[in-house]
């Protein structure tokens, strides 16, 4: 068994004295795992950071065996965020967010191609806060918990929308909310829209999207608790509000 | 199967289990040491009892000691009001045989990794913040590994110790006799950013 194709980097352990695991997210093959051979050493330990994008060879005798990789660098992410600590803190929580929430070896191109084009932002771009928040609710959306934010859930309207139902993940307004509204999560209008929005308003968006990946995410998955990086990744961006 | 004896195989394993031996080159060791009895297996087995009685972790630091005390934290001259945060006492050791730093140091004993699970409450960083106000440290230098967990926790002490100290980090690009053409793209960035005036 072997194929052949580019992909994310999402984590790498080490494996003995000289071999590391590695876990990528590929477009054709999902979140897959694979040993790296001297991927402890000097020379391939350094190209194997979280977020680097790598060509990736992986060859196993049967396809239910963990198998091995050939690596060669495609492009290295680290350079860019490593002097920008919520660069680095998104990254970190990206990486994390992915390795914790896919299922082994099945593909999600949409988010995979979200995923790059996201990391090639990540402290380039001015609006790679926003990015990443629309990112989130990909991710919510592949996972099957997305969110519809189209129209009110009471009324159908599709103007005024204020607050996001915890239970439905539905967007209701103002007037639909009635004595309601105390029990909704406030609807920022940076999640419907991707616009130019004050650090402040990104960091209540990033408590909504963490409320349903918390609360519908993470229980699907084994109730296990959503990664540190992404808690770390939300409360920076809210210190810079 | 083995042919050797008892005491010996048992050797052998035991010397197997450390880094860069195997099985075989376990055995190759052990057979030196053997042939060598007197003038290097004798003083060895002594020296690695003498380690195995007294070496323990600096109270202050985290540094390899064989007292409560590391000699470094123990010397005066070394209060310099400098901190050098590394990973591990590897790090410490390297920073030392290059012979350029004269303050003192706070191993931290890992970095911060979502991977493993590795959070601020099992490093040494609440120990670092204690330091820093009791030693009356004026500048603490982050010189941790430039991956992606290394620079994490980096940013995570600076942000701990903002408005307390000055912090500071060490410088990364071109190494001592690298060659840009043999250099990845993530270290030519980094040099980049890092230019400075002749």
């Amino acid at each position: 068994m072997d194929w052949r194709d580019q992909g994310i980097l999402l984590s790498s352990r080490r494996h003995g004295e000289t071999s590391a695991i590695i876990e990528a997210f590929t477009p054709d093959h999902g979140r897959h795992m694979g040993v790296v051979r001297g991927g402890a050493g000097r020379r391939i330990a350094p190209i194997l950071q979280p977020g680097a994008q790598l060509d990736l060879h992986w060859r196993a005798r049967l396809e239910d065996h963990l198998g091995s990789f050939t690596v060669e660098p495609v492009k290295s992410r680290a350079a860019a965020v490593m002097g920008d600590r919520l660069a680095l803190s998104a990254l970190n929580a990206v990486t994390a967010l992915l390795s914790f929430s896919l299922p082994e070896r099945e593909p999600h191109p949409p988010l995979y191609h979200r995923s790059v084009a996201l990391l090639d932002m990540l402290g380039t771009s001015e609006l790679w806060q926003l990015a990443y928040l629309h990112w989130e609710l990909a991710l919510l959306d592949e996972m099957g918990f997305g969110l519809d934010l189209s129209a009110c859930a009471v009324t159908g309207a599709t103007e005024g929308l204020a607050y996001v139902s915890p239970r439905s993940g539905r967007a209701v307004t103002a007037e639909g909310a009635g004595d309601w509204k105390d029990r909704l999560l406030p609807l920022p209008g940076c999640l419907r829209v991707l616009r130019p929005a004050p650090a402040a308003e990104i960091a209540e968006a990033l408590r909504v999207t963490g409320y349903f990946l918390e609360t519908n995410l993470a229980p699907s998955l084994g109730d296990r608790p959503l990664p540190a990086a992404r808690q770390r990744f939300a409360d920076l961006q809210a210190r810079q509000g | 199967m083995s042919d050797a004896p008892a005491e010996i195989e048992t050797l052998i394993e035991m010397m197997a289990k450390l880094p860069g031996l195997g099985p075989r080159s376990a055995r190759r060791a052990v057979l030196h040491l053997i042939s060598k009895r007197g003038f290097l297996m004798q003083p060895l087995a002594e020296a690695m009892q003498a380690v195995a009685q007294t070496a323990r972790e600096c109270l202050n630091c985290g540094n390899i000691s064989t007292a409560e005390i590391c000699p470094i934290c123990a010397a005066e001259k070394r209060a310099t009001g400098e901190l050098c945060v590394v990973e591990d006492v590897a790090d410490l050791w390297a920073m030392e045989r290059a012979g350029v730093f004269k303050g003192r140091y706070h191993v931290l004993g890992g970095t911060l990794s979502a991977l493993d699970a590795v959070g601020p409450d099992e490093l040494r960083i609440p120990k670092l913040v204690d330091r820093v106000a009791a030693e009356g440290i004026t500048e603490v230098i982050l010189a941790l590994n430039a991956t992606i967990d290394g620079q994490t926790t980096a940013h995570y002490i600076a942000d701990q110790l903002e408005g307390r100290v000055n912090v500071t980090s060490l410088a990364q690009g071109v190494p001592i006799g690298g060659e840009l053409d043999y250099l990845d793209d993530g270290t030519i960035t980094a040099a980049l950013k890092a230019r400075k005036s002749l």
